[in-house]
């Protein structure tokens, strides 16, 4: 018999995607990110009604890979433009997908009182702890001895800071319906990401509260070090700094 | 017969070899085949091992893996998978 005729396909690309091919370096988890949310979209059946708003960042061009509308915000600005469109047209389910330091740094301010006010967004951020685009600079989230470009010597904590927690942060205010914090190091957590990002798709699509998914994610040319030794250092030390788990779950 | 077979698009693959960590039966290497962009290809080595499981395709951060896997023969109780 031929083969063929007995086999079904189980994974196809998701049918929410474009067919362009993504501009990330190998092995980086944005890619992964941008396909677990074309299948979240994808099962929700709301690829019509979706609106995706890119960051400046290593996703810049986020807005191409759905078959959906999308906008890209100035720099920090995604939940303040996104706040605009969902406001404008409640219908929609509105994606404000965003970098650390586009989140967490320049858009602090944005980023913050979108939370506060229970716009119903939903936040994908995601912490590469660094500037990947920019050729790996500090980002809030690096962690505390973390060499990058603009501390090569590591992070000194005394005078930069330690690494900012963000879900943790959002997670004091009374507005988010769900923030979660996510890893994508093997296939369990990434099936636990791709869950969680389909629960706060669902939450806006059913109760239009506001969320965030922090998902850890690498890096592997900021971190100099390859796909599958990022995988490992994520696992190893990234989440003893940023533990997984959800933090609200009002839904 | 093998139980499943993945099917790496090979102009989308960038040779990170994360699909060859992620299978859990061995089935995937990097094989000595480059594509136009001049990455390295994911290919099956040892493709009856293959089970269909698509823990690889779930892995690739490019989405250049297709999984097919054996329909289940109707009325048979065991082993059908979907
Ligand atoms: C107003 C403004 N300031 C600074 C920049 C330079 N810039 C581009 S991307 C970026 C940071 C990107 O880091 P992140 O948000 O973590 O995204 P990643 O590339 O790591 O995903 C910066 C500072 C800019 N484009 N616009
Ligand atoms: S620089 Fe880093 S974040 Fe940007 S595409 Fe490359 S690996 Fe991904
Ligand atoms: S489908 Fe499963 S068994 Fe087959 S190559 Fe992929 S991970 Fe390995
Ligand atoms: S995970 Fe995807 S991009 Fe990476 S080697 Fe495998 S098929 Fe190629
Ligand atoms: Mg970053």
């Amino acid at each position: 018999m031929p083969e063929t005729q007995t086999l079904t396909k189980v994974f196809a690309r998701p049918r929410s995607l474009t067919d362009k091919r993504f501009t990330y370096c190998p092995g980086c988890h944005h890619g992964l990110i941008t396909r677990i949310l074309g299948s979240a979209i994808d099962k929700l059946g709301i690829q019509e009604k979706t609106v995706i708003v890119a960051p400046v960042g290593c996703a810049v061009f986020a807005y191409e890979w759905f078959r959906c509308d999308g906008v890209q915000a100035a720099h920090g600005r995604a939940a303040a433009v996104a706040t605009g469109i969902k406001r404008a047209r409640p219908d929609l389910t509105v994606v404000s997908y965003q970098g650390d330091g586009d989140l967490a740094a320049i858009g602090t301010a944005e980023t913050i009182h979108a939370a506060n006010r229970g716009e119903a967004i939903t936040v994908i951020f995601v912490n590469n702890q660094i500037y990947g685009m920019t050729g790996g600079q500090m980002a809030p989230t690096t962690l505390d001895g973390q060499r990058a470009t603009s501390c090569p010597e590591g992070r000194d904590p005394a005078t930069m800071g330690h690494p900012l927690r963000v879900a943790e942060l959002i997670a004091t205010l009374a507005a988010p319906l769900y923030v979660t914090r996510q890893s994508l190091h093997d296939a369990k957590h990434i099936a636990q990401a791709t869950q969680a990002v389909e629960k706060a798709l669902r939450y806006q699509v059913e109760k239009r509260g506001y969320s965030l998914v922090e998902i850890v994610a690498n890096c592997p040319t900021g971190w100099k070090m390859p796909p599958q030794k990022a995988n490992e250092h994520i696992a190893g030390t990234v989440t003893k700094v940023f533990p997984l788990g959800d933090l609200v779950d009002r839904g | 017969m093998p139980k499943g077979k993945a099917v790496v698009d090979a102009e989308r693959c960038k040779g990170c070899g994360l699909c060859v960590t992620a299978c859990p039966f061995g089935v995937l290497e990097l094989s000595a085949t480059y594509n136009s962009s001049g990455y390295p290809v994911a290919a099956m080595a040892h493709p009856e091992k293959c089970t269909g499981c698509a823990l690889c395709a779930q892995t690739c951060p490019d989405v250049a893996i297709e999984v097919y896997r054996e329909k289940a023969a109707s009325g048979s109780a065991a082993g059908g998978s979907t």
